[in-house]
């Protein structure tokens, strides 16, 4: 492999691992703060028990989370360099952002939130369950401007020696692909954390035990999961696709494996794309569909791959077609699942039901693929360009950082990482088996030190 | 425009090295002053809600160099590679470390994870003081901007240095002292019992090798780079920065023999401060310096973003660093005060 290929799957590899963690955090921490306004609305204890058990696993995963975004923002420079020098002016405002607003606030509180349940009083501790919430809510749209502005440059100008200036802080903020993108995002984190949940819960009914809390957590879990995943599919998610075929045409052709532009489109769910002589092999195709999906008519005319010259192809188109595929396949499950879940809590019969529990219990993976396979489809689909439109991919890279150096820290990072993997799941294991009420005042804090 | 982001983000990373700096040190001296279960359990009781935040430091001052000086972030970053994504996985080790500890139900396992957040600890303080130490002295800039050190050459500084010469590996050891005895006088000041005596003691020991390598520091920066002095002559009021190193290591040394633990903080704030800007005094309005023949420095001029985006980033960086502080404020009140054994829940 060359030294861009490296430093690509480098990336890729890093990024992928780090969006295991913040996912679930941004999602839990907006059930915590259901969890504890219902403990605060009530006054039941179990509530405030139930938030300092998701504020131990939430603790866990923050941290890995910290840890393995450390590496992101120091690839834009030691990988990336040419990238960082030309746009740094204007991306950089973003990165800079999260940190300052964003990470600050996060880690202030979530010590506060984790270590002061017994000095402050209840209002107060609530208050920073709900800053914590908030600061991961900041950090995930600061991160998605500046990702849609490589998709989707906006507000900017270049200047004679080549480097990028903001014109507008304000359109940069305002860029409406970094709404969408982070709209149709947060639902997809939020239904991370549902589905983690609504499974802890599911094996504790399942298992008898803990009854009390794994009804809550159902039924918190459903409720938030059947919101998000209705709000994935539409508007954020049909919105997105609908963008994505006006700037992106490449993009979304490659996704939906569309070789040749057609009037009435066909919306093709399963199939194997066959680039050689681009057409799709065994394709199970609902005629016109995509079209409608698109412009709203059954008869429009959709671009197909062959609008775009070849060399401006996405690179790897069959892991484009098939992350989105996948995605969107297991966007249509997850509301299969959670409508029928939802529709069993509201008559009342849920808890009992263990024919749908089982399902439950075993979905949450699912999410984790689900978000990965989106991030994929967004960043494939933005290849060959770093900065949509503006900068090669391969104009961006460190060069004179070669490839056996960049294997050699790949590989460093495939090693840490798999420990981390390995500590994470025995640590979440024991926190699930001791259930909440091995939990009282200030032992969440328990988590992220020693004591 | 240019010299005050020059010291908002000397300030910034000021005020990493001093708030990690403490808590980097408590796990350097960590496996000598707190040796029963007892110790270690408060030791990393002192730093438990405060040692992330103080590790955001870093990645707030990362950020801020990304969009204002854009070229020497690039610059910096790819030159250093190496070196970066060891320290990479050196604060992910002692995350670990920390996090780990604490879910161990075993002698064995305790041990281990104590061992890793000391070890990492250690060549953190070692890595940034010669990261440091190499910014100090300068690199071998190409006439593209770029460069790219060798980890290790003939330890000699001059057109081709590695990134450990004598220069640097004495940044190193002096990153390592300082932060030592910062964190023993930190622990004196967060516990109480035979934790903290242990505590005072170790920041007497360390205080003279801290001194000495000092001492030796001053002139050999001179040595390593005549430069640094230039600036030294033009603006005399710089010199105020060596006489509060002076200054703040009397009053530590005062400080552990009175047994007045916050003082004896408060100096070794105030000396790594002032370390620090003394250093950036002597580099204004460089921030990367090269040598052999190839390119020239990196000034602030020539690395520095658009004043436009200047302008904006200036608005919301005021805005985010008042927050800032208030939330630091809060944390710090809230959890001001000797840790102690008994009073809260924490157990097991």
């Amino acid at each position: 492999m060359d030294a861009l290929a490296l430093h690509r799957l480098q990336f890729a590899f890093t990024i992928t691992f780090h969006y295991l963690f913040p996912q679930l955090t941004m999602g839990l921490a907006l059930l915590i703060v259901v969890l504890k306004t219902l403990a605060l609305r009530t006054g039941d204890e179990h509530y405030a028990a139930s938030a300092r058990f998701w504020a131990r696993i939430f603790a866990v995963n923050f941290l890995l989370g910290v840890v393995t975004g450390i590496p992101m923002e120091f690839q834009f420079g030691t990988n990336w360099s040419e990238f960082s020098r030309r746009t740094g002016g204007v991306i950089g405002m973003p990165v800079a952002m999260e940190g300052i607003f964003s990470f600050f606030l996060e880690s202030a509180f979530l010590g506060l939130f984790l270590f002061g349940e017994k000095r402050l009083s209840p209002k107060a501790h609530w208050a920073s369950a709900f800053l914590v919430f908030c600061g991961s809510w900041i950090s995930g749209f600061f991160i998605i401007v500046a990702n849609a502005w490589m998709q989707h440059p906006v507000a900017y100008h270049i200047l004679p020696n080549g480097l990028f200036e903001v014109d507008s802080f304000w359109a940069l903020m305002m860029n409406p692909w970094a709404w969408l993108e982070y709209a149709h995002n947060m639902s997809g984190a939020v239904i991370t954390g549902a589905f983690v949940m609504s499974s802890v819960g599911a094996l504790y009914l399942l298992q008898g035990r803990d009854v009390e809390y794994g009804r809550t957590f159902l039924k918190v879990g459903v409720v938030a999961g059947l919101i998000s995943c209705a709000t994935q599919i539409f508007p954020t998610g049909d919105l997105h696709g609908k963008y994505l075929a006006k700037h992106q045409p490449a993009a979304i052709a490659g996704m939906e494996g569309l070789f040749h532009s057609e009037k009435g489109a066909a919306m093709v769910v399963l199939g194997q794309p066959d680039f050689e002589h681009e057409k799709i092999d065994n394709p199970i195709a609902f005629n016109k569909v995509l079209s409608f999906l698109i412009y709203g008519t059954f008869s429009s005319e959709v671009q197909g791959l062959d609008q775009t010259p070849r060399d401006q192809w996405p690179t790897t188109l069959p892991l484009l077609f098939y992350a989105y595929h996948i995605m969107a396949g297991l966007g249509t499950y997850f509301v299969g699942l959670m409508g029928l879940a939802g529709l069993l809590l509201w008559r009342g019969q849920l808890y009992r039901s263990r024919w749908i529990l089982w399902p439950i219990l075993l979905s949450f993976p699912l999410p984790y693929i689900a978000n990965t396979a989106g991030w994929m489809c967004a960043e494939i689909g933005r290849q060959p360009w770093v900065v949509y439109g503006l900068v090669r991919t391969s104009a961006g890279y460190s060069t004179h950082i070669g490839a056996g150096t960049s294997l050699f820290t790949l590989l460093g990072f495939l090693g840490m990482y798999s420990l981390l993997s390995i500590l994470w799941i025995v640590m979440l294991y024991n926190f699930i088996q001791s259930g909440p009420r091995s939990l009282s005042h200030e032992t969440a804090g328990h988590s992220l030190t020693a004591a | 425009m240019g010299t005050l982001w020059f010291w908002i983000i000397a300030l910034m990373l000021a005020a990493y090295v001093v708030l990690d700096g403490f808590d980097l040190g408590v796990g350097i001296v960590y496996l000598f002053v707190a040796k029963t279960e007892q110790n270690r359990q408060l030791a990393l009781r002192s730093i438990g809600p405060v040692w992330d935040g103080n590790e955001v430091w870093l990645l707030a001052a990362g950020g801020t160099l990304f969009f204002a000086f854009p070229l020497l972030y690039a610059s910096a970053f790819s030159g250093f590679y190496l070196p970066l994504m060891m320290v990479i996985w050196l604060l992910i080790l002692r995350a670990i470390g920390i996090e780990m500890r604490s879910h161990a139900h075993d002698a064995m396992g305790r041990s281990f994870f104590d061992a890793v957040f000391a070890f990492a600890s250690l060549l953190l303080a070692l890595f940034f003081g010669a990261a440091l130490a190499n910014v100090v002295r300068g690199v071998p800039l190409g006439p593209d901007n770029y460069f790219f050190l060798p980890l290790w050459t003939n330890w000699r500084t001059g057109a081709q240095p590695g990134i450990l010469d004598w220069y640097t590996v004495i940044g190193g050891v002096l990153a390592v002292l300082a932060l030592a005895m910062h964190g023993s006088l930190y622990l004196a000041l967060k516990t109480e019992g035979d934790l903290e005596q242990h505590a005072f003691r170790w920041a007497g020991k360390l205080w003279p090798a801290v001194l000495l390598v000092t001492a030796i520091s001053l002139p050999a920066t001179v040595l390593a780079r005549p430069n640094s002095l230039v600036n030294y002559r033009t603006h005399p009021l710089d010199f105020l920065a060596p006489l509060m190193v002076v200054l703040s290591l009397g009053v530590i040394r005062s400080a552990i023999r009175a047994g007045k633990a916050l003082r004896g903080f408060l100096g070794s704030c105030v000396y790594l401060a002032a370390m620090l800007s003394g250093a950036a005094a002597g580099l204004y309005p460089v921030l990367l310096p090269s040598v052999g023949g190839a390119g020239q420095d990196l000034t602030v001029a020539r690395a520095i973003a658009s004043p436009h985006t200047l302008h904006i980033g200036m608005v919301w960086w005021t805005i985010g660093m008042l927050l800032a502080l208030m939330y630091f404020s809060i944390m710090y009140w809230l959890f001001r005060g000797k840790v102690s054994q008994h009073s809260e829940g924490h157990g097991h």
